[in-house]
């Protein structure tokens, strides 16, 4: 068996007294495309966040390519992280927010040329290859030049997707990637997203599209109160969830979704 | 019933003239030093470090707080005795109004960037870039476009203020008037004019300073998402 | 760099100073009953449908906020004198420059103000057979008042500030006295410092006290 890409042990994040995740354990083999269900307030979203960093784990440990993040707190607190080491890791791991958060005084292509330039600090003609290429496979040539303003729902995600993906991720993450959109407009970024999975990339997708994640995931995890409460392949959880609280948020979705 | 005459005011127009140049002059290196400074000090006072928050906190919250003409005498008379330094109007001016443009300026940089959505910062963290970077490339060239208004208002202010140079003798408009008042005894018509120049030209900028806010607010790169 | 401070000679000084910060008091005390209420008529002034009000409103308004106060105050103490067959005192002309500005600026507070309670508030006493004037008074302004107290206080605090402009004219407040002290002293630096610190002490309590209530408007209406 493979080394995991990413490996996550007793991942914790609290706010205050508030405990959001309560020990999460989770490895990403290379290629696997993992869904993560649950309820809104289960802490799906906030895994995804501590796995690139957007927030800083309470405690836990969590692993890149096999090499162990951050250094040991003082007196054996919390893991402390340097700026440099998290803007490496933010590099190799590419992240899709549900709000897309395009940067509005760009255009398209300048959007998707940004972290090349600024921060792997490529040349302008090289960069701007390169993003048309993203902008391609993203299906958004003809709108290279237009600024964010002037483009649907589903094209700024197309273009946050592309703008991601200039980077060379290892890793993908999606936090709940349609959940803003107009029901008419998921679908292209569900198209998108189905294509990059039938190159064989890793990703982890957080998601209240239960038919995509069947179709499109090879694992699905369920989050409940900070914890996996139930993992296994699509087929395992999705129709044929063996814990109690697994089956009644499908019970929930289905009628919506599958 | 008073007779009006205009004459001695027109004869000594080259005077008022210079006087305008030099508002402006002041005017203009004080905004040169200010807009620079006061983002500085907004940057120190975000930075979340104490060591930097607290003092550009205080220089903000001194400036804002105290007249400027207490200012401007401190600066003049009191500064030089302080260092030993020959203190000409126009330098105790630049200093002053540098400085407390930069307290004001400083607070409108602050409002601009904290008005930028946690969003962006996320997505510029996203992709690798370090706090600098996400500052220089996504947060600031947001926050300065919604400042912009604020900065004409700023600006604006700042050349009202400017006339108080007149109270240490440096040759701005309102103190070539005093003196050409003084020289023609036509006090009335000198400073009525006086007034209508600055009326003029402080118009002049805020109808630029709004079609330029305008012409903002339709162009395609608006900072609406 | 090796100054000897000297505070000494100011505090010998403290009644010429006392003096000077009661006429600032005085002045102040002035120009923010007179600016705001000035203020008020205007910006209700502004806000009439009727042409008659509403155009000289809003050249005043124009005016005065578009012309330095220093200029205004000038004007008042040095050209005026010639229209009026009376003497203009350095309080008078400066008071009336402070006035007349702040009215322009806080007249504007008022018109947003105003401007920012719904519309449905208008016709809910219309609805109650309230006129015009019964409705601003007893509905509008109450609330509106409310939303603006953050933006008067801050026009106060200017107002404070622009009380040292009367020095100018030679009205006795206390930068002026303060003049005085370091002149005959030869002690500026003590002096203005002492001056500076006495503003921002003065002063900072009521700048963050608005703050607090920014804050506590934005929290809630």
């Amino acid at each position: 068996m493979a080394d995991p890409l990413l490996r996550t042990i007793g991942l914790r994040k609290s706010y205050g007294t508030h405990e959001v995740l309560r020990g999460i354990d989770l490895s990403v083999l290379p290629g696997e495309r993992i869904a993560i269900l649950g309820a809104s307030g289960s802490g799906k979203s906030t895994l995804l966040r501590c796995l690139n960093f957007m927030e800083i784990p309470t405690s836990g440990t969590v692993e890149l390519g096999g090499r162990l993040l951050g250094s040991e707190g003082r007196g054996g607190g919390a893991r402390v992280y340097a700026e440099r080491e998290l803007t490496q890791v933010r590099q190799r791991v590419g992240m899709v927010f549900q709000q897309f958060n395009l940067f509005p005084h760009m255009t398209a292509i300048d959007n998707v040329m940004e972290g090349l330039r600024t921060v792997k600090g490529v040349k302008a003609p090289a960069a701007r290859e390169r993003a048309m290429a993203e902008l391609a496979r993203v299906g958004l040539t003809d709108r290279a030049e237009q600024y964010p303003a002037r483009l649907s729902g589903g094209q700024k995600q197309r273009v946050a997707i592309a703008r991601a993906l200039a980077m060379d991720p290892e890793l993908l993450l999606f936090d709940e990637p349609t959940s803003a959109l107009d029901p008419e407009l998921v679908g292209e970024v569900l198209g998108v997203i189905r294509s990059l999975a039938e190159e064989g990339r890793t990703m982890l997708l957080v998601t209240h599209e239960l038919g995509f994640a069947y179709h499109v995931a090879t694992r699905v995890i369920f989050i409940a109160d900070g914890e996996i409460h139930e993992s296994g392949t699509p087929d395992e959880v999705l129709k044929n969830p063996q814990r109690e609280r697994t089956q009644a948020f499908l019970a929930r979705h289905r009628e919506f979704s599958l | 019933m008073y007779r009006w005459d205009f004459w001695p005011v027109l004869a000594n127009a080259d005077l008022l003239l210079q006087g305008l140049v030099n508002t402006l002059a002041v005017t203009g290196t004080a905004l040169a030093f200010g807009i620079p400074l006061g983002l500085a000090l907004a940057l120190a006072r975000l930075s979340g470090r104490r060591l930097l928050a607290w003092p550009a906190g205080f220089v903000i919250e001194f400036f804002r707080t105290t007249p400027p003409l207490v200012q401007l005498f401190w600066f003049f008379f009191a500064l030089p005795v302080l260092i030993r330094v020959e203190m000409t109007p126009f330098m105790a001016a630049a200093l002053t109004f540098s400085i407390q443009s930069a307290a004001f300026f400083a607070e409108v940089f602050r409002g601009g960037i904290v008005s930028i959505e946690r969003g962006q910062w996320e997505a510029a963290r996203a992709i690798g870039m370090t706090p600098p970077q996400s500052m220089r490339r996504v947060i600031l060239p947001q926050a300065v476009k919604r400042m912009i208004p604020a900065f004409m208002e700023r600006a604006i202010e700042l050349m009202k203020t400017t006339t108080l140079v007149a109270t240490v003798s440096y040759a701005d408009l309102l103190f070539q008037a005093n003196e050409i008042a003084q020289k023609t005894f036509r006090p009335l018509e000198v400073f009525t004019v006086t007034a209508g120049i600055y009326f003029v030209v402080i118009l002049l900028f805020s109808l630029i300073a709004r079609q330029f806010e305008r012409r903002l607010a339709v162009s395609g790169e608006s900072t609406v998402h | 760099m090796n100054y000897q401070w000297n505070f000494a000679s100011v505090f010998e000084n403290a009644d010429a100073l006392l003096y000077g910060a009661v006429g600032t008091l005085r002045i102040f005390a002035i120009c923010l009953v007179l600016g705001l209420s000035l203020g008020l008529v205007v910006g209700l002034a502004r806000y009439a449908r009727n042409r008659l009000l509403n155009w000289p409103a809003t050249a005043f308004v124009e005016f005065f906020r578009n012309t330095p106060v220093l200029v205004q105050i000038l004007w008042f103490y040095f050209a005026l004198p010639m229209l009026v067959p009376f003497e203009i005192s350095p309080l008078m002309a400066a008071a009336l420059g402070i006035s007349l500005n702040s009215a322009a600026f806080s007249a504007e507070i008022y018109r947003g103000g105003i401007q920012s309670i719904e519309p449905g508030q208008w016709e809910a006493s219309r609805a109650l057979g309230m006129t015009g004037l019964q409705a601003m008074r007893r509905i509008i302004l109450p609330q509106a008042l409310r939303r603006m107290l953050p933006a008067l206080t801050n026009r106060a605090i200017e107002i404070f500030k622009m009380s040292t402009l009367a020095s100018v004219v030679a009205y006795v407040e206390l930068l002026q006295q303060g003049k005085l002290v370091a002149s005959l002293n030869f002690n500026p630096i003590e002096t203005y410092s002492v001056i500076a610190l006495a503003f921002f002490v003065f002063l900072f309590p009521l700048v963050r006290a608005t703050y607090a209530l920014e804050r506590r408007l934005a929290k809630g209406d």
